[in-house]
């Protein structure tokens, strides 16, 4: 991992991500953040910080509280000649204005057969295990991953923090960007030649069991592979849509063994679709059922001991893993 | 407002016969709204517009035979076939799109008055919605986002009485649209919908008002749909008498008779006007029969760009 390297060149995945933005900022005057909050005080969790008096307050735009006015504003700037980087505080308040990325955003482009362009990011933050509730906790992003016209992008480390933000704002297409807060503090180096958005990376070689993961558990599943014995193949998808499917496939026919791990919900999450891919494709190659490791489906609850029993342990994930070696 | 009336009247009939698929809403009886919005935009303007709102994309003058092809579903449709009469949209001529969802448009013209506002292009954003539209969270929000940064959006409600199959007037304490727009510091005016000259006066001033820098401003424009919700609708909630007293106020005989009266055309000229819009009609539907199918191939294109 990037962590590994001179500790003098490293970043916090929370300034990476402001320096994305900064960039972007820079280098496009069509783009513009959009925000409660995102302005003058610099975001509930500084993430904009700075940003504001660097670029004034028609290129960082403070918002009421009012999801559905400025995203689907947003939404409707970005088909007019705006590039927008728009925030929602946390990803479980999208639940008041979906409707602007649901039916405008993701299918404005479509319904138009490509007349309409519609350049926007949808910036949003979880993270579990923070004591934040049922309602401050939720990873949603097989919702927007089963809506066709949107990507879907998860950044685990901090090169992808700003590259990937980078990508998404220079994107044509409307961008679902899930940042996780637990990895606000974490500590990384920016790469000089970064992997494309739509690239999986192997974030970790190994022989016997491939694991695939994205966002915060990225971290969990390269300390179960540091625990052994067996040899864990850790990759990190960065983006549910495009969802590379080929880097998995190229790894489960070497190890013929495949386990899934998130932190939102298994019960028809996006694990299940990368399950169903491998088994149509793998069916006689692989030595094992295909397993899943994903929180249980119940709200996230908000004592810390009953939080820490619903998400997937670096433990959990490293016996899940022997279990499969030992199966077959 | 003669071309409007002649595609409206043969897609219900068009529609009834089984010609064209979906599900149809049209806007017979709401013609002088669409027509004085639209004559009074310059053609950079933007509009976003309703599940109701071919006479909306004609006024800004959408292609007609485009318009027809694609409700017929056609692969050279407008949108190729991938939108319908509920997605007609042509951002050439600025229009951002008949929308399926009430009140979507608000907010989407509010967005195109952040990037005419940002970028210093001097163009006006209007959003269509009925009064049907202004208890949902998009029209308070939408409103007080364009008052707040002194946008140039134009928002017009056409009020047509009916919010689907309810009378709107029993669904609010609040029925006036002016009042409301008062609550977040929009000025605002009522219009006779159905009088094109003054919907076209009022939007004329509107639109100045953007331009000049002094934000958005609300335009109430009283009419009458003289169709269901949907066409197949039969409205048995109407009250008797109700439609016909309507039919007697059509916006296309008060502006006949206004021009008329002032002599501005005669007789044979306002039969003329009627009787080409019916003919571009006309040629679009042959026009649109005759049109293949699109290409399967064209379900997958334009999800994404590159």
């Amino acid at each position: 991992m990037s962590s590994a390297t001179e500790p003098a060149t490293e970043i916090r995945y929370i300034d990476a991500l402001n320096a994305g933005m900064a960039t972007a900022i820079e280098e496009d005057e069509r783009v513009v953040l959009i925000g409660i909050d995102v302005g003058a005080s610099g975001g509930i969790f500084r993430v904009t910080k700075g940003l504001f008096d660097r670029f004034g307050p028609e290129r960082v735009i403070d918002t009421p509280i009012s999801e559905m006015g400025f995203v689907g504003a947003a939404v409707g700037a970005a088909m007019t000649g705006l590039r927008p980087i728009v925030e929602i505080m946390f990803m479980d308040f999208v639940g008041v204005c979906m409707d602007p990325i649901l039916n405008q955003a993701a299918k404005l482009r479509y319904m138009t057969a490509g007349a309409l362009e519609i350049p926007v990011v949808f910036r949003m933050q979880t993270g579990a295990g923070k004591s934040a509730g049922a309602q401050h906790s939720q990873s949603l992003e097989a919702w927007f991953a089963h809506i066709p016209g949107l990507k879907v992008v998860m950044p685990a480390t901090v090169a992808d923090a700003r590259d990937l933000l980078l990508e998404s704002v220079r994107d044509p297409n409307p961008v679902v960007f899930v940042e996780n807060r637990r990895l606000y503090a974490s500590k990384g180096d920016v790469e000089a030649d970064p992997l494309p958005l739509g690239k999986a990376r192997v974030a970790q070689a190994g022989d016997d069991v491939t694991v695939v993961t994205w966002g915060q558990m990225l971290r969990r599943c390269l300390a179960a592979a540091d625990e052994g014995p067996a040899s864990l193949e850790v990759i990190d998808l960065r983006s549910l849509v495009p969802l590379d499917m080929e880097t998995v496939i190229e790894s489960v026919q070497r190890t013929g063994r495949l386990l899934i791990v998130h932190e939102a919900v298994q019960d028809f999450g996006a694990g299940a679709e990368i399950a169903a891919r491998v088994g149509d494709q793998l069916f006689d190659e692989l030595r094992t059922p295909v397993r899943r490791l994903g929180a249980p489906s119940v709200p996230m609850p908000f004592s810390p001991d009953l939080e820490r029993a619903l998400l997937p342990t670096s433990k959990a994930i490293s016996a899940a893993a022997q279990a499969l070696k030992a199966e077959g | 407002m003669a071309l409007i009336r002649a595609f409206e009247t043969r897609v219900a009939e068009l529609y009834r016969d089984g010609e064209i698929p979906g599900f149809v809403h049209t806007s017979l009886g709401q013609e002088a709204v669409a027509a004085g919005v639209g004559g009074a935009l310059q053609d950079d303007d933007y509009i976003a517009t309703t599940h109701r709102g071919h006479g909306h994309c004609l006024a800004r003058g959408m292609d007609v035979n485009g318009m027809m092809a694609e409700l017929f579903a056609r692969g050279e449709g407008l949108c190729h076939g991938k939108g319908g009469s509920m997605h007609v949209a042509d951002p050439s001529q600025g229009v951002l799109g008949a929308n399926a969802i009430v009140g979507a448009s608000l907010p989407l013209a509010v967005g195109a008055g952040m990037s005419s506002k940002l970028l210093g292009q001097g163009r006006v954003a209007v959003a269509f919605f009925g009064e049907g539209a202004v208890n949902q969270g998009a029209f308070h929000e939408a409103a007080n986002l364009a008052a707040i940064w002194d946008l140039p959006t134009i928002l017009v409600c056409e009020n047509n009485v009916y919010a689907e199959f309810s009378d709107s007037r029993t669904l609010t304490r609040v029925p006036s649209i002016v009042e409301r727009a008062a609550s977040y510091g929009i000025e605002a005016a009522i219009v006779d919908g159905n009088d094109v000259d003054a919907v076209y006066r009022r939007t004329i001033d509107a639109a100045a008002r953007c331009r000049d820098g002094r934000g958005p401003f609300l335009i109430e424009a009283e009419t009458y749909r003289w169709h269901g919700h949907y066409e197949g609708d039969a409205q048995p909630y109407k009250p008797e008498g109700e439609s016909e007293e309507w039919r007697e106020k059509d916006p296309l005989e008060i502006s006949a008779a206004r021009l008329l009266r002032s002599g501005e055309a005669g007789a044979e000229e306002l039969e003329g006007i009627r009787a080409e819009a019916s003919e571009r009609v006309e040629s679009a539907i042959e026009r649109a029969r005759e049109l293949p199918a699109p290409d399967p191939e064209e379900a997958y294109a334009d999800v994404f760009g590159d």
